[in-house]
């Protein structure tokens, strides 16, 4: 499973092309990883806000705060090993943006 | 009435009749069916040279057929009286059931037959292939023309499929209403396989190709007119086939090999095609559903606008990204690669070609050897000669040798 974390992911000033040619860099990146017939799954975009509950039955709005970098979303490919995973995970878009892929074994 | 012409009512009435005749006889006696129309055509035939056409041929037809059909059936019944006794109250119910050859029940019967066929417990080559004897009419000869292959292995095919409908007990009828869904999706694949079969064939008879594309098209139209068959991505297969079907004249596909092979020839695409297309791509975008028919219609849709503009190839890119995350195949990740290179350049294209592995598929070589040509002519040349020992004919590989000729 490949998990995407950025800084940020407020995009309120981006203007439309700059939005429109980052949905195409995902799209391009994803499309190059199916093309290769690695894809194993297109995990859902995360939305912007959420809850955290915390041991003592304390909610808080913000899951964010302590993280550096948000989870965003995640993606399921199939590779190899560990190694081939992580080769497939360059170029993603996060890594522009500031952000990071983190990649994980899932076990079957 | 000439022997074109008579071919082609024999091949339409076919598998109506047979639809028709199988709906009281039941599946299980399909060749039963098969027989008693062979038997009227060749009636016809013979009592036609005589006597010249009369005025209602196909009216001549189910009389003629409904006799043999009753004829048959009393013949069967003397056998059945002595050997299966319980079967009778069955049979006699049934002799009193007069064939309908009323139009609704001849498009209800091949409704039914066209989900018979289509059935997921028979295997997807001998589906065809019964489906273009059953539900299209073809020949033996015509469907081992098409499949470039024997009689005797059309036969035995066909053979096989018929014993699934038999074991399988599979039942003239349309799916309860929660499974129409989804058994609409294998009767839509069968369609479209019927479709390639006629597209890509490898036959070079052109009037056969163009047969079996109009009637996956004929069969698809069939499914539009009912309403609970009548969905989007049904509109969305027939709009696709729309589109192919335009450049069947120009014999013009969006695959990149024909892309690089061939120059395109817009004045003899059929526009009257294109606008049907149109027609039901519009009526395949009603809801949300997007099924990769939606994407190949519309990726085709791209290919019938003339003008190669830096647009059209983005949408043809994101239109396959989006294809290949549905259903992976190798000819998509090709054509991805294709339209990668026209909307984002030469370099980028090769970087993701080079990942893609294809070592036993000469377009990827040819795909290499395009994407290498100015960027390392040596890499070009190699890749070129490796599609040439990979291709399968000699015309192919005539045309890539072309290509290694015109290299600097």
């Amino acid at each position: 499973m490949l998990l995407f974390r950025q800084p940020s992911y407020d995009y309120s000033n981006t203007p439309k092309e700059e939005m429109q040619a980052l949905g195409k860099k995902w799209q391009d990146w994803v499309g190059g990883i199916a093309a290769q017939g690695k894809l194993a799954g297109n995990g859902p975009r995360l939305a912007m806000e959420g809850k955290v509950l915390k041991a003592g039955g304390v909610v808080t709005d913000g899951p964010f705060v302590e993280i550096r970098e948000r989870l965003g979303s995640f993606i399921l490919v199939k590779a190899d090993n560990l190694d081939d995973a992580t080769t497939l995970a360059h170029g993603c878009p996060a890594l522009d943006a500031g952000g990071s892929v983190e990649i994980r074994p899932i076990f079957e | 009435m000439e022997q074109a012409a008579l071919k082609q009512l024999f091949q339409q009435e076919f598998s109506k009749m047979v639809a028709v005749i199988s709906k009281i006889y039941g599946l299980q006696h399909i060749e039963l069916a098969e027989d008693i129309v062979s038997e009227t055509f060749l009636l016809a035939t013979e009592t036609w040279a005589a006597k010249g056409m009369p005025p209602n041929p196909a009216a001549w037809l189910y009389t003629v057929a409904r006799q043999q059909t009753l004829y048959h059936f009393r013949r069967n019944r003397i056998f059945t009286e002595k050997v299966m006794p319980e079967l009778t109250s069955r049979q006699e119910k049934t002799d009193e059931a007069a064939l309908d050859f009323s139009l609704q029940n001849i498009k209800d019967s091949q409704l039914q037959m066209l989900f018979a066929v289509c059935n997921p417990a028979i295997a997807s080559e001998a589906q065809i292939g019964l489906a273009l004897r059953i539900l299209c009419g073809f020949g033996i000869d015509e469907i081992a023309e098409a499949f470039l292959s024997n009689k005797e292995t059309i036969n035995k095919r066909l053979f096989r499929a018929k014993e699934k409908l038999r074991t399988e007990n599979i039942k003239m009828e349309l799916p309860p209403e929660p499974e129409i869904s989804k058994r609409l999706d294998n009767v839509l694949h069968v369609l479209y396989l019927l479709f390639s079969e006629g597209y890509y064939s490898k036959t070079q008879n052109q009037i056969l190709r163009k047969d079996l594309c109009l009637e996956a098209m004929r069969l698809c139209v069939m499914l539009t007119e009912y309403d609970r068959t009548n969905l989007p991505r049904t509109n969305a297969l027939l709009a696709l086939m729309c589109f192919h079907a335009s450049r069947f004249g120009a014999r013009q596909t969006e695959e990149m090999s024909q892309v690089l092979y061939e120059q395109q020839d817009p004045a003899l695409w059929d526009t009257a095609l294109i606008s049907q297309g149109m027609h039901f791509l519009d009526l395949s975008a009603e809801g949300n559903e997007i099924s990769s028919y939606h994407l190949e219609a519309r990726i085709a849709y791209w290919h019938c606008q003339k003008a190669d503009t830096p647009e059209k190839w983005e949408a043809i890119l994101q239109l396959y990204n989006q294809l290949l995350m549905i259903n992976y195949s190798p000819s998509v990740a090709l054509n991805r690669t294709f339209a990668l290179y026209k909307a984002n350049g030469q370099h980028e294209a090769l970087r993701e070609a080079e990942k893609l592995k294809l070592e036993n598929n000469h377009f990827y070589f040819l795909l290499l050897g395009e994407l290498y040509t100015g960027i390392d002519d040596r890499k070009a040349k190699m890749n070129y000669q490796q599609a040439r020992a990979l291709a399968k004919t000699q015309t192919e590989k005539e045309g890539i040798q072309q290509k290694i000729n015109n290299l600097p």
